[in-house]
Formats: C-alpha cells, structure tokens, sequence
C-alpha cells in the first residue's frame, strides 16, 4: 500500500510550501465551500465528529466534541487555542509540520473557530521553534491578503484572526488551562475543571484548545469526507493518518507521514531505517515521555489509540523514542524524571515534592546506593502522584511505573552490585 | 533605562492586546534583544507598561526557562539534556563548549560573550545532541560544528557591539 500523504503532501526540503502550492493542492477549497457557503457550523461539528478525529496532542479526546461543548447560546467574543507548544520529550512532529504546510495550519484554525463561531485564534508557541512563529506570522499576513482571514472572510460576514503568542518556555504550557494562564499573562499553573474551558476559558469566555497536527487534518476531513478520512487508517477503529515522529537508535531518525495503525515493527523498519549497526530493540516511549516503555513483546503492536490502549499503554503524541540494548533503564528513567521534576510547575504538593523524591531514588539506585525498599516507595508514589491538579504528573510516573514492571530485574540488579550494570561493561 | 523608542515599541506591541498583561512575555523578549537580560530596574520599567506590579512580573519572570533574571552573555547557549540528546552524548556537548568558550556550566565567560546553561528538551530530537542560541537552533552537534558555530558567533560579535 502506498503510503497516502494528507498532511505532507506538499513537504520540500528545507521551506514551507506558499499559498499558491497548497491551493494547486485543494487548499482552502474547504473554507470556500463551508465558510464562503455560509454551510450551518453544525455540519461541520456533524463531519468532523463522524470522521472520528482525535487529539494528536496526547489526550486523544475527539476534536469535534470538544467544539461541541461551547453552548450554543455562550457569550463572545469566543477563542480558538492552537497548541503549538510542543514540549513532551521526543516530541517535533508540529514544528516539522509547520515548516511543512502552514497554511494548512491556517485554514484549519479558520474551520475550527467557523465551527464554534470563535472571533480571535492564538497560536501558542515554544521559544526553540522560533522560526516556525516568523514562519506563521508572515503566512498568516498572506492569507490575510487572499481574503482567507480577517474581517468578513469571503464574503460571508464571518470574521476572525489569528495572532502569534511566544511562550517564556515551560513544559506546563502545554497544558490546555495552564497555556490559557500563560496567554494571560498569569503564572501559567493549571487549573483543575470544571468549569472546563470551553464554558470558561481565557477571560471567562468559552475557549478552545486543538493541536496543531489536530486542526490540520480539519481542511481535508471537510474537503473529502469523513468517511475517506476513517478509511486512511489501517485499523478499524482507527481514523486519519498519524504523524510519527522517531527518534533515538534508528538509522533515520524524523518524522513520517503514516496510516494511523502502522505497526511499530514497520514504522521502525521499513520507514525510519531500522535500528543503527550493533544496535538491537530493546524498548521504547511510543507517544513521548509520559508513556509506558513498551518492550520487544509487543514489537508488532497497531500504533492507534485503542491498541495501545489494549497493551496498557498511550499513543500520547506518537513520538517514539527508541532504546537499545546498550542503554541503562535506570539511568534512562533518571533522565526523565530529571526532566519532570524540573518542569513541575510546583503549583500541587504532590508534583512539585514528589517528582524530585523519585528523582533521588532513582539516581541512588543507579549509582550504587540503591535498597530494595525504594522499589515499593517508587511503586507507591507512582501513585500518589495521580492526586495532582493535571495530568502531567501522573504522566510522569509512567515511564518509572513501567520501568518496575519491564525491568524490575534490572533494577534489582543494580542494588545487588552497588552500581550501574551497563556501566561496568562498558569499562567505566 | 529603556530608550523611549523602544518604550514606544513595547507600547505599540500592548495596544494590540485583549489585556496589556497578555504581551507580558514579549515585552521581556523584546528588552532582552537589546539589554540581554531583566535588570530590576526593566522589571519596573516594563511592569509599569503592562499595567502590573514589578512583583507580579517577577512571578512570570522567574518562571520561564528563556527570561534571564541575571546578568548573561551576548549569547546564551542552552545545550538540551532530556532523553534523546542525554542518549546522544548532552555531557561531552556541554564539557567540550565549557572548555573551547572558557566558560563555567551555569556560568558567562569572563568576556562576557557567552553563558552556558541546560535546557529542557527543545523538540529537535531527530538532530540530537542540539542545542539553542539566541532563539536560533543547531544540531547533529560534532567537536568540528561547535568549533564553527563558536568562532563565527565570536567573529559577527567583533562587529555589532551589543548596547
């Protein structure tokens, strides 16, 4: 099966394709026939829903329920979030897109907000993607230009526009009520719903949040039907194609375009160049770092929502991050939680103490100081982290939860020789 | 301290805001590419302009990985250390930039030309080790490229002074 290019169709090396090239590829058709043809939002919630899209920014909540949820009868002005903040570990997917197709970003947003009657968009954006901010911003002026964005879009009486918003650079922001803080201007923590943001978001007025990757596939779905769009994926109750971003031992790391329900072994394979010489699978992230390692046993897994789900794990982002048989669990899951407990927001007890805790442990035991009985406190505040504002936190916990499942042994060994197994071979 | 063309600049990027406070962030990025770093003295300058308490500013300040609360660099290297470039070798990076730029981890140069500090995971994962300069991102990062990147970012400085 030829791999089937929706949101990469127009990707060059090295530039974003213009305007003209995503017209000349059916761009902005959709917004001609269902903005510029007044089509009732209703029968775009109506599409999109029946296309079954979801999250690709880690939750998988389906995008055309969420724009549901703002009330028909809501206040204005009402706002569209792009997350574009992209800070989960492993995670680039929407700076590849980004600096692949903007506009396809751009008509998205326009549909979206179309859908829920938004007045103002924001696209929310990381520091390090700088360039895909003066990216968005000059494309932004051209659709502008093209009639496609601004007041009285094609003639409809429908009016909206988008502006650029640079994050300070926290992985919190990525968090749809603590990037509504962010956006604010107040110390971005998260918020605990209800209310959810689509009744009270930025100032009190409904607000929606998409990723980026989500609102991209928004043009197509409205152009070719939800029923083409269900039929890009390979597994039944999988739906679009899914961008898989690799990372880690594999001969070529980067992003693909693939049917969602790929299996992992043809992702890692056959698309992203096999594992690097010597080097042999041993485990990996398969949606950033808040997901479960996933082992050699389930090598052949679909990669969709539902069968991760199956396996105890999340597709989260679909950011694999791939781990040979040469690197340490421990110092890898030390890594990590580094990563968390320095990213904690530190708004909730649980989070903000708990994290550096495992973070300690998790270092004792690498370096030769570790007792057995840190494996049940790891196990136990595993747990106790879920009693957290956001789920950033249990998000934390998981690569620890699934280090002591997978490779208990490992760990064990560790705190039997007082120090790193994988160091000592290595003759350090 | 802040010139009065870029207090008009700062003022002209709040008045395109829902709320002055929105722009808070920006307002600190714009003051860093001319004085590299929030003094007290921008804090209260820029607090002023936003409509917020110099307190209420420093909350947002001190929060974010890219806003500098002390004095830095003309140019700050933030070398990532989250899992892929951890794997990759972020240590050998940050040891190799420390020795070449004579400069401290979590430090500046006595020149003042460089700072060196760790960042979280900056999303270039598929171009591990990488790292970030002044809003501009290198990967795929060698003994040979560091070399390259550091003499030219040296060379450019001899010409444009900062303020």
């Amino acid at each position: 099966m030829a791999q089937p290019l929706v949101l990469f169709k127009n990707r060059h090396p090295n530039r974003a394709a213009t305007l003209d090239e995503y017209k000349q590829s059916g761009g902005y058709e959709a917004l001609q026939k269902f903005v510029g043809g007044k089509v009732d939002p209703g029968e775009v919630i109506r599409l999109v829903d029946e296309s079954g899209l979801r999250g690709r920014g880690g939750a998988g909540f389906p995008a055309g329920k969420k724009w549901e949820a703002v009330p028909k009868d809501a206040p204005f002005p009402r706002y569209l979030v792009a997350n574009a903040d992209e800070m989960e570990p492993g995670t680039f997917k929407d700076r590849i897109l980004l600096h692949t197709d903007p506009h396809c970003i751009i008509e998205g947003m326009i549909l979206a907000a179309y859908a829920f009657s938004a007045t103002k968009g924001f696209f929310f954006v990381r520091p390090s993607y700088d360039s895909s901010a003066v990216i968005m911003e000059r494309e932004l002026e051209v659709a502008r230009g093209a009639g496609f964005l601004g007041k009285n879009i094609l003639g409809s009486g429908y009016s909206f526009d988008i502006v650029v918003h640079r994050s300070g650079g926290r992985y919190i922001c990525g968090e749809a009520t603590a990037l509504l803080n962010a956006i604010m201007g107040k110390r971005p923590n998260p918020i605990k719903p209800p209310p959810y943001p689509t009744e009270k978001g930025l100032w009190d007025r409904p607000t929606v949040v998409n990723n980026v990757e989500t609102l991209a596939c928004v043009p197509h779905i409205l152009r070719n039907g939800p029923q083409w769009f269900k039929d890009l994926a390979i597994t039944p109750k999988g739906a679009g194609t899914k961008l898989f971003c690799v990372s880690g031992k594999v001969n070529s790391p980067g992003a693909e375009e693939l049917p969602m329900g790929t299996p992992l072994r043809e992702i890692i394979e056959k698309h992203f160049g096999g594992m690097i010489p010597g080097s042999e699978f041993k485990a990996c992230l398969p949606g950033g770092a808040s997901t479960r390692f996933l082992t050699r046993d389930h090598y052949d897994v679909p990669m969709d929502f539902e069968d991760l789900k199956a396996i105890g794990n999340r597709l989260g982002t679909a950011a694999i991050m791939i781990f040979d048989q040469k690197t340490c669990m421990v110092a890898t899951a030390h890594n990590l939680m580094r990563f968390f407990a320095r990213e904690s927001c530190g708004w909730c007890t649980p989070c903000r103490e708990g994290l550096p805790y495992m973070r300690e442990l998790l270092w004792l035991i690498e370096n030769g100081e570790g007792k057995e009985e840190y494996i049940d406190t790891l196990r136990s505040m595993c747990k106790q982290v879920w009693n957290s504002y956001c789920a950033l936190a249990p998000g934390a916990a998981e690569p620890v939860i699934s280090l002591l499942d997978f490779f208990e042994d490992e760990v064990r060994e560790h705190i039997r020789l007082k120090g790193c197994p994988f160091h000592a071979k290595a003759g350090n | 301290m802040l010139s009065e063309e870029l207090k008009q600049k700062l003022r002209t990027m709040i008045a395109d805001a829902e709320s002055p406070r929105e722009k808070a962030v920006d307002v600190m990025l714009e003051i860093q590419e001319r004085h590299l770093w929030m003094s007290d003295e921008a804090m209260e300058e820029a607090s002023d302009l936003l409509g917020m308490s110099p307190l209420e500013l420093d909350e947002l300040a001190t929060f974010y990985d890219f806003i500098y609360r002390s004095p830095v660099g003309n140019y700050v290297i933030h070398v990532c250390d989250s899992a892929m470039c951890w794997l990759e070798g972020h240590q050998r990076v940050m040891d190799y930039i420390s020795i070449r730029a004579n400069v401290p981890i979590g430090g500046t140069s006595p020149d003042g030309l460089f700072t060196l500090l760790p960042v979280c995971c900056i999303g270039y994962c598929d171009r591990a080790p990488a790292m970030v300069i002044n809003r501009r991102v290198y990967g795929k990062l060698t003994p040979e490229k560091i070399d390259r990147i550091l003499d030219k970012l040296a060379g450019e400085n001899e010409f444009h002074p900062p303020e």
